[in-house]
C-alpha cells in the first residue's frame, strides 16, 4: 500500500465533510464562510500553544505538558499586572518572568533529569504543569479577568457585496491571525538567521553531536523555554483578550496535543497547519455534524467539540504516526 | 537484628518461590491483614471510613490497574479514569438491567467491559509509544466524559444524567454500613493484590517488563508485543473497571460523569509516580499518600492558627504535588516503594553496623 493513500483517504474524508454541508444545503454559504472563519480563527489560537510544544521538543526532545499551564500563567501575570501599569509595560514584564522560569525549570527539572527517558520528563513536565497552576493561582489570584488590548469589540462586516448578508469577523480575531503571522515569521527569521537559531538547529538535530561542537547545552534549554515562555505570553494575551482570563485555558490549551500529533512533533508549519486543521474541523463537526446525530441517536446535547480534536488525531496517528511534516523514525536495537 | 534471614533455608523450589519468602515478611503481613480484618473495623470511625480508607482501598485498585500498565509494561495513560467510568456504568447498567445478577459477578463482568474499551484504546500503542500514546488516552478520556454525558442509554435515561445506586446485597449480606463497605473492599483488594503479585511475575509480567525495557529487544527476543501490549491494556483497565464500579457503588453512591474526569486520572498517575512504578506496594503507599495529602493541607494549617481558605488550599495542593512529582523523578524515580525496600535493607543489620 502506497504511504500516502491513507493520508490522502483521509484528507479527502475531511474535505468531503467539510464541503458536504454547501453541497447539501444544510448552510448558506455566507453562514458557512462565518463557521470556516470562526474555525480558523480558534484554529490559529491552538496553533499558538502547538508552537510553544514544537520548539521545545526540537530542542530538547522534552514533550513538554506543561505548556497550556504556561500559557494560563503568562496570561495572568499579564492581566493583574495590567491593573498597575500599562499593557505593553505589562507584557515586557511578563517577558521577564517567563525568562525567569525557563532559567528555574532548566536548573531545577532538566539538568538534573537528562539522559532520563522520555516518559520520566513528560512526566516531569506535568509535574510543572500542576507547580504552576497552583502557583500562578495563588500570586495572582483565582478569579477570571480580563486583558483590555484596546483592540473594539464590535464585529465588522466583510464580504458583503459577495454573499447575501455579509460575513462577521470579530477584530481580535483579525489581530490574533496578525500576531501568529509576525510570530511564526519572527521566529523563522531567528531560526534561520541568528547564531543562536544555527545552535538552536544544531541541538534539534543531534545532542551529542552539537555539544562536542561546544555549543552549551544549557544554555540553548533556557533560550529554547525561554522562548516558548514569549509564545505562551503571545498566546495568552490573544486568548485572555478573547475570552476571559480563566483557568479553563490550561485545559482548552491541550487541544494542542492533538495539533501537534497532526502537524507533526518536529514541524513549526506543522503547527500551524494542524492547528487550522483541528479548529475548522472540530468548528464544522460542532456546527454541522452535531445536529443530524443528536437527532438521531437522541443524544442529551452536542459538545462533540470535546474529543473531536482526540478521535482525529487518534486516527491520524493509526496511518501516519509520525504527523504530516515530522520526521519518520526508525526504531534500532 | 529481628528481621533477617540468616537460618531460613530453602530446600524446595516452592519455598524458594514464594511470594513473602522471608520468615518475618510473612508474619507481618499475616498480623497486617488480621489487624485489618478485626480491628480496623472496631477501632476507626465513620468518618475515617467514608473518607479516607475507603477511598484508599479503592484508589488502590485502581493504581494497581495503572501501576500493571504504566510501571510494569512501558505504556504511559493519561486517561484511565476513563476505564473507571465503563466499568463503572457497566456496573450500573448490569444492576438496573439484570437484577438477578450476583455483585461478585457484575463486578467481573463490568471489569471485562473496561478491559475491552481499554484493549481498543490500547490498539494505537501498537503503532505509537511514549508521548504518542498519550495522546491517544486523552481520546479515550475526552470521548468517554462525552458518551456517558449525552447517549442518555447509559444512564437509563436519569434526567439529571447523574445515575443513583441502591446498597448492594451480597448473599443476603447487605452491605451499607462504612465499617461493611470497608470489609468488603479489603477482601476484594486483597484477592487482586494477590492475583496482581502473581501476573507480574509469571511470563505475562515477564513479557511486560521486557516490552517496558525495550520494545525492540523484547520484539527480538520472541516476545510479541500486539499481545504484551495488548495485554497489559486489558488487564489493566480491567483492574480499573472493577475500581470504577467500586468507586461508584462504595464510594460515590451516585454520581455523574464528571466524576470520572481528567483530574482522576492525574491523580492516579500521580499516585504510581510517588508510590513508585513497577511496585504493587508502590500503589498502596502512593494511594494513601494522594488521599491524605489534601485532608493533612486542610487539618494541619487549622491546627496550627493559620487556616487556608478553599481555593488556598487547593491551590497549596496543586503546588505540593507538582513539586513532589518532580522531585520523585529526580531524586527517587522508583518512589515510596523503593524508600520502602531501603528501609528493610538497613532493618537487617540494625542496629549492628555490618
Amino acid at each position: 500500500m502506497p504511504r500516502y493513500l491513507p493520508i490522502a483517504v483521509l484528507g479527502g474524508l475531511l474535505a468531503a465533510g467539510l464541503v458536504a454541508p454547501l453541497v447539501t444545503g444544510q448552510a448558506v454559504p455566507g453562514f458557512w464562510v462565518e463557521v470556516l472563519i470562526g474555525g480558523l480563527m480558534a484554529g490559529v489560537l491552538y496553533s499558538l500553544v502547538a508552537l510553544g510544544f514544537v520548539l521545545i521538543f526540537k530542542a530538547s526532545g522534552v514533550f513538554n505538558f506543561a505548556q497550556g499551564a504556561m500559557v494560563l500563567f503568562a496570561a495572568l501575570a499579564v492581566a493583574r499586572l495590567a491593573e498597575k501599569m500599562p499593557v505593553w509595560a505589562a507584557v515586557l514584564a511578563a517577558v521577564a518572568i517567563m525568562i525567569v522560569l525557563a532559567f528555574v525549570v532548566e536548573r531545577v527539572v532538566l539538568r538534573p533529569l537528562v539522559n532520563q527517558d522520555a516518559v520520566a520528563l513528560l512526566m516531569a513536565t506535568l509535574g510543572i504543569t500542576f507547580f504552576l497552576n497552583g502557583f500562578g493561582q495563588s500570586v495572582w489570584g483565582s478569579d477570571i479577568y480580563e486583558i483590555n488590548l484596546g483592540i473594539p469589540r464590535e464585529p465588522m462586516m466583510v464580504l458583503d457585496k459577495v454573499f447575501e448578508g455579509g460575513v462577521l469577523v470579530n477584530r481580535d480575531d483579525i489581530a490574533a491571525a496578525i500576531a501568529a503571522v509576525l510570530l511564526v515569521g519572527g521566529l523563522a527569521v531567528f531560526f534561520r538567521r541568528t547564531a543562536t537559531g544555527r545552535a538552536l538547529r544544531a541541538v534539534a538535530d543531534d545532542h551529542q553531536a552539537a555539544q562536542s561542537i561546544g555549543i552549551p547545552l544549557n544554555r540553548i534549554w533556557v533560550i529554547v523555554w525561554s522562548v516558548a515562555g514569549i509564545v505562551a505570553i503571545v498566546g495568552g494575551v490573544i486568548w485572555g483578550g478573547k475570552l476571559g482570563v480563566q483557568f479553563s485555558i490550561a485545559n482548552v490549551a491541550l487541544k494542542a496535543l492533538p495539533v501537534v500529533i497532526l502537524g507533526g512533533f518536529e514541524s513549526i508549519p506543522g503547527a500551524i497547519v494542524g492547528g487550522l486543521i483541528i479548529g475548522v474541523g472540530e468548528k464544522m463537526a460542532e456546527v454541522f455534524l452535531a445536529p443530524p446525530l443528536i437527532k438521531e441517536f437522541d443524544l442529551a446535547g452536542g459538545g462533540i467539540e470535546n474529543w473531536f480534536a482526540y478521535v482525529l488525531a487518534l486516527l491520524f496517528l493509526l496511518v501516519r504516526p509520525e504527523g504530516l511534516f515530522g520526521e519518520r523514525r526508525i526504531d534500532r536495537v | 537484628m529481628f528481621f533477617r534471614e540468616n537460618g531460613q533455608f530453602k530446600s524446595t523450589y516452592r519455598a524458594d518461590m514464594q511470594l513473602l519468602p522471608i520468615v518475618q515478611d510473612r508474619y507481618f503481613m499475616l498480623a497486617i491483614v488480621a489487624l485489618a480484618f478485626v480491628a480496623v473495623p472496631y477501632l476507626a470511625s465513620d468518618y475515617l471510613f467514608l473518607s479516607i480508607i475507603n477511598p484508599f482501598l479503592i484508589l488502590t485498585f485502581a493504581a494497581i490497574g495503572l501501576n500493571l500498565l504504566v510501571g510494569y509494561c512501558g505504556q504511559i495513560s493519561i486517561g484511565h479514569a476513563a476505564f473507571m467510568a465503563w466499568g463503572a456504568y457497566a456496573a450500573y447498567n448490569l444492576v438496573q438491567r439484570v437484577p438477578m445478577l450476583n455483585f461478585l459477578v457484575v463486578l467481573v463482568l463490568a471489569g471485562l467491559v473496561a478491559a475491552l474499551v481499554g484493549m481498543f484504546f490500547g490498539i494505537p500503542s501498537l503503532r505509537i509509544k511514549g508521548l504518542y500514546l498519550a495522546v491517544a488516552t486523552l481520546a479515550a478520556q475526552f470521548f468517554t466524559d462525552w458518551i456517558f454525558a449525552r447517549v442518555k442509554w447509559f444512564t437509563n435515561y436519569a434526567h439529571s444524567g447523574s445515575v443513583s445506586t441502591a446498597p448492594v446485597n451480597l448473599f443476603g449480606w447487605t452491605i451499607d454500613s462504612p465499617s461493611e463497605k470497608y470489609v468488603f473492599l479489603l477482601g476484594v483488594l486483597i484477592v487482586f493484590t494477590v492475583i496482581a503479585r502473581n501476573l507480574v511475575r509469571g511470563h505475562l509480567g515477564r513479557a511486560w517488563m521486557a516490552t517496558r525495557d525495550m520494545d525492540v529487544a523484547a520484539e527480538v527476543i520472541g516476545i510479541r508485543p500486539v499481545y504484551a501490549k495488548l495485554t497489559a491494556f486489558g488487564v489493566s483497565s480491567f483492574y480499573c473497571g472493577i475500581a470504577g464500579a467500586l468507586w461508584g457503588f462504595f464510594h460515590l453512591g451516585s454520581w455523574e460523569p464528571l466524576a470520572f474526569d481528567l483530574n482522576l486520572s492525574f491523580s492516579l498517575l500521580f499516585m504510581i509516580i510517588i508510590g513508585g512504578m513497577g511496585s504493587i506496594l508502590g500503589s498502596y503507599l502512593g494511594a494513601a499518600f494522594i488521599v491524605a495529602l489534601p485532608i493533612a493541607l486542610n487539618q494541619i494549617p487549622e491546627k496550627m492558627g493559620v487556616p487556608l481558605s478553599t481555593a488556598m488550599a487547593t491551590n497549596v495542593e496543586f503546588m505540593i504535588f507538582g513539586s513532589l512529582i518532580v522531585l520523585f523523578l529526580v531524586l527517587e524515580p522508583h518512589g515510596l516503594a523503593r524508600l520502602w525496600a531501603i528501609g528493610k535493607e538497613k532493618l537487617r543489620l540494625w542496629p549492628f553496623p555490618h
